[in-house]
C-alpha cells in the first residue's frame, strides 16, 4: 500500500536544551493509507514534538530539525512556507486535545468548520455550507442546521470535539493528525469519540495517527502501535502482537501501567 | 459588581447620548449664530433668551458651546480613528510575527511616549501651521503609540492560543488569521482603549485651543472660549462654566462609559 506519511531519521534539537539531548532522536515512521497508527509514549518522549514537526508548526528560531518528513509526495522541509500553508488543511487535518480551547470564542461553529475549505478550495458559500454540513453529519452531530449557527461555547466538550472533526475532515484529508483527542473527555465520550474516527477511517479510507498515551484508546483504534521513548521509537509493530508478547522493557512497562480491574492502585 | 458597572453604563449612556443629541442638532441648528456678534446684548447673564448668556462681543454662549463641542467630537474622533487604524496595523504585525521589526517598532513607539507628548504636538502643529486638519495629524500621531502598545500586547497573547494555532493548521493565510481570527477577539480591549481615547482626544484638543495654537477665531472652540473666559470670571463667571461643563459633560460620559465596560468584562 501506498504511504501516506514517512518520516525518516527526523532529528529535533532544542536550541535551549543540553547539547546532546534530542527531543526526537532519529525516528523512522511510515503510515500507510487507510491505516491507524498510534504513537505512544510518556510525557517528554517526543511524540508532540514529531506531531509539531510533521504539521510544520515547531517554531523554526527555537529548534534544529534535520531528517525528511514526506507527506502524500510533498517534502515538508523543503516546501516554501506557502506550499506549507497549502497542505495543512488539504491533506492533513489535525484534530488536538483541548476541544474547548481550540475554537474561536468568537465565532459561529459553522464558518469555522468551513475555515479549510475557504482557505484551500474556490467555492460558493452555499457549496461550503453543504460540505460543511455533510461533515457535521458524518461527525454525528445531531441538528447540523443549528449547531452551525451556535458559538463554541454553547456545546459541550463532546460535541466541540465533534466540530473539530468535522472541522478536520471537511476538505478530506489524506492523513489525520490526532493529538490525545480523548484525554480532556469524560470516559463515556471518549468511547463515541473513538468509534466514530474508527468509522470515519473504515469510510472514508483516511489515514490517522492517533498520538496518546493512554494504550486502552490506542488498543480498542489502532492497527499498529509505535512506542517512542526519550525521543527515540522502541518498538513499532502491530497492536495485538505488542499487547501479547511485548518486547522492549519500557513497552512491557507501559503495558504493566495500565490499571486492571484486579488491580489495587493505592 | 454588575450592578455598578449597569449602573455606569446607563449614566453614561445617558450623558454621552443627550451631549450627542446636542452636538449632532448643533450641526443644523443653533438657536444663534455662534460667530454672530451684539454689540447690545454683551454679557448678559442666563436667561431664557440666552441659555447661557452671552460674552464680551454679545456672542450666544450655548450655541458656541453647541458648536464648539461639535468641533471637539469631530477632531477626537479623527483623532482616535487615525490612532487607533495605525495602532491595529503596527500592533497587529508587532505583536504576531514579533522579531526585529517588532523591536524596531516598539522602540519607536517608546521613544515618542518618551516625549511631553503636547510638546511634540506642539511641535508638528508649529511646523504644520494652525487649522482644524493639522491638529487632527498632529494628535492623531502622538496617539498612534498608545494603541499600538495595547494592540501588540493582545496579538502577542492570542498568537499563542489554541484556537489560533488551529486556524493556522487548517492552512489560514497570515492576514486571515491577524484581521479575521484575532482582531474580534480583541475587541473588548479595543473598545476601553478607544473610549479612553477619545476623552484624552478631546482634553488635548481643548489644552491646545486654550494655548492658542487649536482652532482660530472667531471659530468656537471649548478650549480657546475657555481661555477668553479667564479675563471674565468676576464679572461672568456664567462664561467659564457653561463651557468648562461642557466639556465635563463630554469627557465625563465616556469616561462612565468606558468604565462600565471595564467592570462589565472583569466579570
Amino acid at each position: 500500500m501506498a504511504s501516506v506519511l514517512h518520516v525518516k531519521d527526523l532529528r529535533v534539537h532544542f536550541y535551549d536544551a543540553a547539547p546532546d539531548r534530542f527531543a526526537v532522536d532519529g525516528l523512522n515512521l511510515t503510515v500507510a493509507q487507510g491505516e491507524i497508527v498510534g504513537l505512544v509514549g510518556e510525557s517528554g518522549s517526543g511524540k508532540t514534538v514529531t506531531a509539531m514537526s510533521i504539521s510544520g508548526l515547531l517554531p523554526r528560531e527555537k529548534a534544529q530539525v534535520s531528517g525528511s518528513i514526506t507527506l502524500d509526495g510533498h517534502e515538508i522541509f523543503a516546501c516554501s512556507d506557502q506550499e506549507i500553508l497549502d497542505i495543512l488543511g488539504d491533506e492533513l487535518g489535525v484534530v488536538f486535545q483541548e476541544p474547548m480551547t481550540s475554537m474561536d470564542p468568537v465565532m459561529r461553529i459553522g464558518p469555522q468548520i468551513e475555515e479549510c475549505l475557504l482557505n484551500h478550495r474556490r467555492l460558493s458559500k452555499a457549496q461550503r455550507r453543504q460540505l460543511a454540513l455533510e461533515a457535521m453529519a458524518q461527525v454525528e452531530l445531531p441538528e447540523p442546521e443549528r449547531v452551525y449557527r451556535k458559538y463554541p461555547h454553547e456545546l459541550s466538550g463532546g460535541m466541540l470535539q465533534r466540530v473539530m472533526i468535522a472541522a478536520a475532515i471537511v476538505s478530506r484529508p489524506k492523513l489525520l493528525l490526532a493529538d490525545e483527542p480523548t484525554t480532556a473527555l469524560d470516559v463515556s465520550v471518549q468511547a463515541e469519540i473513538l468509534a466514530l474516527l474508527k468509522k470515519l477511517n473504515r469510510e472514508t479510507g483516511m489515514a490517522i495517527l492517533l498520538i496518546s498515551h493512554d494504550l486502552h484508546v490506542v488498543r480498542k483504534l489502532c492497527t499498529r502501535v509505535a512506542v517512542m521513548q526519550r525521543g527515540k521509537l522502541v518498538e513499532d509493530r502491530p497492536v495485538e502482537d505488542i499487547f501479547r508478547d511485548p518486547r522492549h522493557l519500557y513497552t512491557q512497562q507501559l503495558i504493566a501501567a495500565i490499571p486492571g480491574r484486579d488491580r489495587h492502585l493505592f | 459588581m454588575k450592578k455598578r458597572a449597569s449602573v455606569f453604563l446607563w449614566a453614561g449612556g445617558i450623558i454621552s447620548g443627550l451631549m450627542l443629541c446636542i452636538i449632532l442638532l448643533g450641526c443644523f441648528w443653533t438657536p444663534y449664530d455662534p460667530t454672530a456678534m451684539d454689540p447690545k446684548a454683551k454679557f448678559c447673564a442666563p436667561s431664557l433668551t440666552h441659555l447661557l448668556g452671552t460674552d464680551n462681543f454679545g456672542r450666544d454662549i450655548f450655541s458656541r458651546v453647541v458648536d464648539g463641542a461639535g468641533t471637539s467630537f469631530f477632531i477626537a474622533l479623527c483623532v482616535v480613528a487615525i490612532g487607533c487604524a495605525a495602532g491595529i496595523l503596527i500592533g497587529s504585525l508587532c505583536g504576531y510575527y514579533g522579531g526585529l521589526p517588532d523591536l524596531i517598532l516598539t522602540r519607536v513607539c517608546d521613544s515618542i511616549t518618551a516625549f511631553p507628548s503636547f510638546l511634540l504636538a506642539l511641535v508638528i502643529v508649529t511646523v504644520a501651521g494652525p487649522g482644524t486638519e493639522n491638529i487632527i495629524l498632529a494628535l492623531g500621531i502622538l496617539f498612534i503609540p498608545s494603541f499600538a502598545r495595547i494592540v501588540r500586547s493582545e496579538f502577542a497573547r492570542c498568537r499563542e492560543l489554541n484556537y489560533i494555532k488551529s486556524a493556522r493548521l487548517m492552512g489560514a493565510g497570515g492576514a486571515r488569521i491577524l484581521f479575521r481570527h484575532i482582531l474580534p477577539n480583541t475587541f473588548p480591549v479595543l473598545c476601553s482603549a478607544i473610549t479612553i481615547g477619545f476623552n484624552n482626544a478631546v482634553l488635548s484638543e481643548a489644552s491646545m485651543s486654550f494655548l492658542g495654537i487649536g482652532i482660530q477665531p472667531p471659530y468656537a472652540s471649548l478650549g480657546s472660549m475657555l481661555s477668553d473666559s479667564q479675563s471674565f470670571l468676576h464679572s461672568a463667571p456664567w462664561y467659564a462654566l457653561g463651557t468648562g461643563g461642557a466639556i465635563v459633560l463630554l469627557i465625563l460620559g465616556f469616561s462612565l462609559l468606558s468604565e462600565g465596560l471595564q467592570l462589565k468584562g472583569q466579570r
